[in-house]
């Protein structure tokens, strides 16, 4: 159907996509869920509270998140020229979506700790637990399942936003997708990218959602 | 002897409003106190104010005659010395019932994992539990789970353990076994201090009652005595609303 060069090109694309997703979804969690982490801890009610931390954390995460991941894209256009040297291609395209995805990862994050029931934080505090304790043993562990959901999601999401980069020339298929279907009219080959992104997306949630309910010991 | 545990005027308030008001209370070594008293009297927070789980207004909580302050750095070490069993077991979820026990012993304390492990297969053993150790809580029963619970706070060599109502979350059928566990450990000498609404089981297993109503200790004597010929009024319409 198609040419040797629009394979390749396609399967380049599909290299790209990955690099681009899986690349700032793990320095998103490098940020976001040291962040989160602080977020629960502070929050009122959590093992040490401080509200002027959080306050400055959680409008710091809804001023990024109420961003528009394109507006952020070109906001951020010199800073990622300073970072990576150029804001196209798909390593420049890593760092407006680490960015957006931080406070995004910390939001997951929080919430997914936010569901770890007090009775047994309060169980290992009562045994002497330290708070770093709590928080390495009790915390991230009890709070895996939702953690591993929340990193599927946000995975998926990462995948979408890289698509999106495309129309800035972002690289990966979103810009194979933008350039051939949307410039050259050439439908089938964004038809192939968006079936692509598709199957892509599929497996990355059905993965994330198998090792979620493997590593649940709450029900069965 | 010295006491345990003395408190002194402690005085506890939830915003603005008075929880416990000047309760002074002593646990010699080897005493089983048990805390009785209507439902929102203050005995639930009286006991989670000695491990400092709850800040106090005023007043002191000593053990071993050295204050107990929740936010001073010794805090952490003061609660390993004493052990706690909650109404909802709070068994951690995500690791086994091994895992539940040796963390503590193995984190907190560091002590070595092959002992923590050997010991715990023991205390289990004598719970009538060591078949469950590679389980999950889910996979337990409610009087199972607590018993897990149990075994949790002892391997941590508690010097006093305090049981908050501890069978009230159970099925009456599984209430029995665990109270017979925390009868054998009165038996062989343990401190204990027990907050229940199992009154033939207070009776049973208390070397002294303590009634609390609104936040003070209004009568405290011999389990015979409270039982039979409670001193004051309010004891008496609190053991009469147990008779149908």
């Amino acid at each position: 159907m198609f040419d040797q060069k629009i394979i390749e090109m396609l399967l380049e694309g599909i290299r790209d996509t990955l690099y681009m997703t899986l690349v700032s979804a793990l320095m998103g969690y490098a940020v976001g869920l040291p962040l989160g982490v602080v977020l629960n801890v502070t929050r009122s009610g959590g093992l040490k509270p401080n509200r002027i931390i959080y306050r400055i954390l959680d409008i710091f995460c809804n001023i990024i998140r109420s961003i528009p991941f394109l507006i952020l894209l070109i906001l951020l256009i010199p800073f990622t020229r300073a970072l990576v040297g150029q804001s196209y291609g798909s390593t420049a395209t890593i760092v407006p979506l680490v960015v957006c995805a931080a406070p995004y990862i910390a939001r997951m994050v929080e919430s997914a700790l936010n569901e770890v029931d007090a009775g047994v934080i309060e169980a290992a505090r009562a045994m002497g637990a330290s708070n770093m304790q709590i928080i390495l043993k009790v915390l991230l562990v009890e709070a895996k399942t939702s953690l591993v959901t929340g990193a599927t999601i946000t995975t998926g999401v990462l995948l979408g936003y890289s698509a999106m980069s495309g129309t800035v020339g972002g690289g990966g298929l979103g810009d194979i997708a933008v350039r051939y279907g949307y410039y050259r009219w050439k439908t089938d080959i964004m038809l192939v990218t968006v079936a692509l992104l598709i199957i892509i997306f599929q497996i990355i949630q059905n993965l994330g959602m198998k090792v979620a309910s493997g590593i649940d010991h709450r029900k069965k | 002897m010295d006491p345990i545990l003395t408190v002194e005027h402690l005085h506890k308030e939830f915003d603005g409003y008075t929880v416990l008001d000047d309760v002074n209370m002593t646990v010699n070594p080897g005493e089983v106190v048990v805390i009785v008293g209507p439902s929102g009297c203050g005995k639930s927070t009286f006991l989670r104010c000695l491990n400092g789980l709850e800040k106090i207004e005023d007043g002191k909580v000593l053990l071993d005659g050295k204050i107990i302050n929740p936010t001073g750095v010794d805090i952490a070490k003061d609660r390993q010395k004493i052990g706690m069993v909650f109404q909802s077991y709070d068994l951690f979820p995500h690791k086994t019932i091994l895992q539940n026990i040796t963390l503590a012993p193995v984190k907190v304390q560091g002590r070595n994992k092959d002992e923590a492990v050997r010991e715990a297969v023991s205390l289990l053993e004598r719970v009538g539990l060591s078949n469950k150790k590679d389980q999950y809580p889910r996979q337990l029963s409610g009087g199972q789970k607590q018993r897990v619970a149990i075994v949790r706070a002892l391997i941590m060599h508690p010097e006093i353990l305090l049981f908050d109502e501890v069978t009230a979350a159970l099925d009456p059928e599984m209430v029995r076994e665990v109270l017979e566990v925390v009868l054998s450990l009165a038996k062989e000498g343990r401190t204990m201090l027990i907050v229940t609404h199992e009154m033939a089981f207070a009776r049973a297993v208390a070397d002294r009652i303590v009634f609390i109503d609104g936040g003070r200790i209004v009568e405290e004597g011999r389990p015979d005595e409270f039982f039979t010929d409670p001193r004051t009024e309010r004891a008496r319409r609190f053991l009469d609303s147990f008779e149908y």
